[in-house]
């Protein structure tokens, strides 16, 4: 078997293995949370009668073994459940967060991506003069503030005082895709200004780290100006170190918004798994818990097929 | 009419002017409250013929588990649901007396045992089907029967049997309460379909808006229902939406960039902020809700009064209000009634910070002077952890050794309280002293969060119970107060107000100390100026 996809099929296979491991240890988070779901459901109006009768009607009494695997084998045959909470179908209430979250991803990583790595690149051409630190102030500080803090100013000032935006970034399937856009642009700004350092700082570090290596200095030799050197010889090889951070914040801009989205009023996953954390619905946190483990799994594979496809010595094997 | 009347009639009619303050000044002018109730009520309906627009309520206390299922309705969204999709028998309105909603008329036994509620003709469910005094037994059934997990099964424990009696149901109670009417006013028991055996989760009643989209945790939409079976009350918007904002500034923020036209729960710390800010106001009512400390009186060190009168002593009320509440609330006295209530009794004396006095009460006790703990978390009430700090530096003055331990939100109504001896809590209060006091304080009650166990207390609250007359009811919940005040585990320093904030364009908001956003009925009884 050729070693690459002898290499891709062990990843697959590693990341299922994940998957599972990750679907057992968010099960058992759950059981380890004080209380249960029918506790949560009726709070502090709970009488031990309408207790009782509401842990009998949801299956509560079983036990927890027989009760993760019942959800396993209906999971693996495409079926969520329904919500103990309030009896909504999982697979279709979350068919719609998840599909918010990955518009907002979407639109937050058009505008990121290709913006921190071009701000990456051009730290690199005017590297130590005053661009390249322009370009790391402002982003090394908007990563240190807080993102409800940013949220809250952009919201205060944007929103609130000149009133260009809406402050509810509230969408639903009966909107126009301008105005979906017009609502997500305030999100969408806040979490450019957080990833964007991370990956700006990555791609600036691996160009240069490249920069240090003998066929530059040729290239340099040869007469090439910087900028064709930055992109003809240098980004190729950086091409792995960045995809890999660029994947993990695109993974963040998924799993990792829950504050964005509270702050926004942004329907998306964050909030639907947080509120079902807060009433120990264990399916429902099953499901978001596993879709999340799968973003992020998935993603990382993607980042590892990049880095070894362009690998030449995995690609050219001798 | 005097010219000062009819202009402040005029001035009603756009609701600048409060109900409660059109008849001081009527007052004022020599009217007779009756005359002026009814200029009142005609230029506000008067007003009330336009209609129209699309309304949007943004609140907190709404999350993407919610169900529109009645029974299972515990916070600020669904509860906001309900009023506007479904009817219950009864209302309680803004001056504490019953309004007739589902039911025409009622009337009880001689001894308050046996009631008859006169359900109303003519009245259609969203789905076209006629409402039968039927679904109404089916409703009442369902939150009561013995697989309820209804939030009202603990209201509805004291009914023996129920049935239907031509236009009426009849309720016969295992034992007499003269306040049944207040009990199935209770907002859990809207009418729904067959009692909502079949789907209780359909958004199907008799209500003025009619579903139009269910997303919990994000938005529910509604329409006007064109045909509400009353003509006052009904839909005063074309459209109504309740956005869910459970973060405090996002909320606030969608209220003054014009998102959303009105907002509960406002942060008191920032309400005088937004109501110096344009286009937008507070509107603050004095309720029955209550934030508090409570004491196991059973457990140790609790057990002792002395220990639990040198608590109560040593907690600055004032203080309280006036930094927690920044003055929107009220002081508490140590028991869960305050003048909100039909029946209060004004005489019992006010409880003050007295740090000489719960240093005397502590020496008495004979307390070891090991740290006494309190529990909070600040989900518990806003606040609660700045609470109980305060309080923790007024008993030090007093000598007395509080200790904090902070928990977390989350679990803390299922690990905390009710379970640990001394913690915070919240009381969003009842509608009639029998409701709280049976919910809370009586010795078998299952919320009895206090520990408060009293056979004399128990006797006179069945005693109240059975007791038409008025006089002698109030006599005996004025001595029940007292019980609770000197000898209950509840440390109650203050009542909180409700505080919303509604946008200029909206007219004819009055607080209802009832509940948050007028009660919930804010969607039928404003309009757009």
């Amino acid at each position: 078997m050729h070693p690459i996809v002898k290499l891709v099929v062990q990843r697959v296979a590693l990341s299922l293995l994940l998957l599972l491991a990750a679907s057992v240890m968010i099960f058992i988070g759950t059981q380890i949370l004080p209380g249960d779901v029918a506790q949560s459901v009726l709070g502090q109006s709970a009488t031990p009668e309408s207790l009782a009768n509401l842990r009998a009607e949801l299956g509560l009494n079983d036990p927890p073994v027989q009760r993760y695997f019942s959800w396993l084998f209906a999971a693996l045959q495409g079926d969520l459940g329904t919500a103990l909470t309030n009896g909504r179908d999982i697979g279709e209430s979350l068919g719609t967060r998840l599909g918010n979250t990955l518009f907002l991803a979407f639109w937050a990583a058009i505008v990121a991506v290709p913006l921190a790595i071009f701000l990456g690149l051009l730290a690199v051409r005017y590297q130590n003069r005053w661009p390249d630190r322009l370009i790391s102030g402002v982003t090394l500080t908007s990563i240190s503030i807080p993102e409800f803090l940013i949220g809250y100013v952009v919201m205060y000032f944007v929103a609130v005082k000149l009133g260009w935006f809406s402050s509810v970034a509230m969408i639903n399937d009966s909107m126009t895709l301008g105005a979906k856009l017009n609502a997500i642009a305030l999100p969408v700004f806040v979490l450019t200004l957080v990833v964007l350092a991370h990956m700006m700082r990555m791609t600036r570090a691996a160009i240069l780290n490249v920069m240090q290596s003998a066929y530059i200095e040729t290239a340099e030799l040869k007469g090439l100006s910087m900028f064709t050197i930055i992109r003809k010889h240098a980004f190729p090889n950086a091409i792995a170190p960045i995809v890999n951070v660029v994947m993990i914040n695109l993974a963040y801009l998924v799993v990792g918004v829950v504050v964005v989205e509270v702050v926004f009023v942004y329907p998306g996953m964050g909030q639907y798994l947080v509120d079902h954390v807060a009433k120990r619905d264990v399916p429902v946190v099953q499901a978001c818990g596993l879709i999340f483990a799968a973003v992020y799994i998935g993603l990382n594979l993607i980042a590892d097929l990049v880095s070894i496809l362009t690998n030449p010595r995995l690609r050219h094997p001798k | 009419m005097s010219n000062e009347l009819s202009y402040l009639a005029k001035k009603a009619a756009k609701g600048l002017v409060s109900r409660r303050e059109f008849l001081g000044r009527a007052g004022a002018l020599g009217v007779s409250a009756g005359v002026a109730s009814t200029m009142f009520a005609d230029a506000t309906n008067a007003a009330a013929h336009k209609k129209g627009g699309h309304l949007v309520q943004g609140l907190g206390g709404g999350e993407s588990t919610n169900t529109l299922d009645p029974a299972l309705t515990a916070s600020s969204v669904p509860f906001l649901n309900l009023r506007l999709f479904g009817d219950t028998l009864l209302g309680v309105d803004q001056n504490g007396e019953l309004d007739m909603r589902l039911a025409e008329s009622f009337e009880a036994s001689d001894d308050a045992q046996t009631w008859r509620f006169k359900i109303r003709k003519g009245v259609e469910f969203h789905n076209g089907k006629t409402m039968t005094p039927d679904d109404v037994l089916k409703t009442m059934q369902r939150h009561s029967n013995d697989e309820s997990k209804s939030g009202a099964l603990g209201i509805m424990k004291g009914i023996d049997e129920m049935s239907v009696d031509g236009d009426n149901l009849v309720m016969k109670l295992t034992a007499p309460s003269a306040d049944l009417p207040y009990l199935i006013a209770d907002y859990h028991l809207i009418v729904q379909p067959m009692g909502g055996m079949e789907n209780a989760a359909d958004g199907v009643g008799t209500g003025p808006y009619m579903l139009e989209a269910d997303e919990p945790g994000v938005r529910h939409l509604w329409k006007a229902n064109p045909n509400y079976w009353r003509e006052d009350g009904g839909a005063t918007y074309d459209s109504t939406e309740v956005l869910v904002i459970n973060d405090a500034t996002a909320r606030t923020a969608a209220l003054q960039s014009g998102q959303v036209h009105m907002i509960n729960r406002v942060d008191p710390k920032v309400a005088n902020l937004i109501d110096r800010a344009p286009g937008v106001s507070i509107k603050n009512v004095a309720g029955r809700g209550h934030y508090v400390f409570i004491m196991h009186a059973d457990t140790a060190p609790f057990d002792n009064n002395e220990l639990r009168m040198a608590l109560k002593h040593a907690i600055n009320r004032t203080d309280m209000v006036d930094k927690i509440l920044r003055g929107y609330g009220s002081v508490g006295n140590d028991m869960p009634i305050n003048k909100a209530y039909p029946l209060f009794d004004e005489s019992i004396p006010q409880r003050e910070y007295d740090a000489a006095k719960a240093a005397e009460h502590y020496k008495k006790s004979g307390h070891d002077g090991s740290p006494i703990i309190l529990r909070v978390a600040d989900g518990a009430f806003p606040g609660a952890v700045d609470a109980a700090a305060l309080f923790q530096e007024s008993a030090r003055a007093a000598g007395i050794p509080l200790e904090i331990k902070r928990e977390p939100n989350d679990g803390y109504w299922s690990e905390v309280w009710n379970k640990q001896p001394f913690c915070a809590s919240y009381w969003g209060g009842r509608p009639v002293q029998d409701q709280m006091y049976s919910t809370a304080y009586l010795s078998t009650a299952d919320w009895n969060d206090t520990r408060f166990k009293n056979p004399e207390f128990d006797a006179l609250l069945n005693q109240a119970k059975g007791e038409l007359d008025n006089d002698k009811r109030k006599a005996l919940y004025s001595q029940m107060g007292y019980m609770v005040r000197d000898t209950g585990g509840l440390i109650c320093p203050m009542f909180n107000d409700f505080v919303d904030a509604v946008s200029d364009k909206v007219v004819g908001y009055e607080g209802d100390p009832n509940a948050e956003l007028m009660n919930g009925f804010a969607a039928m009884r404003t309009h757009f100026a």
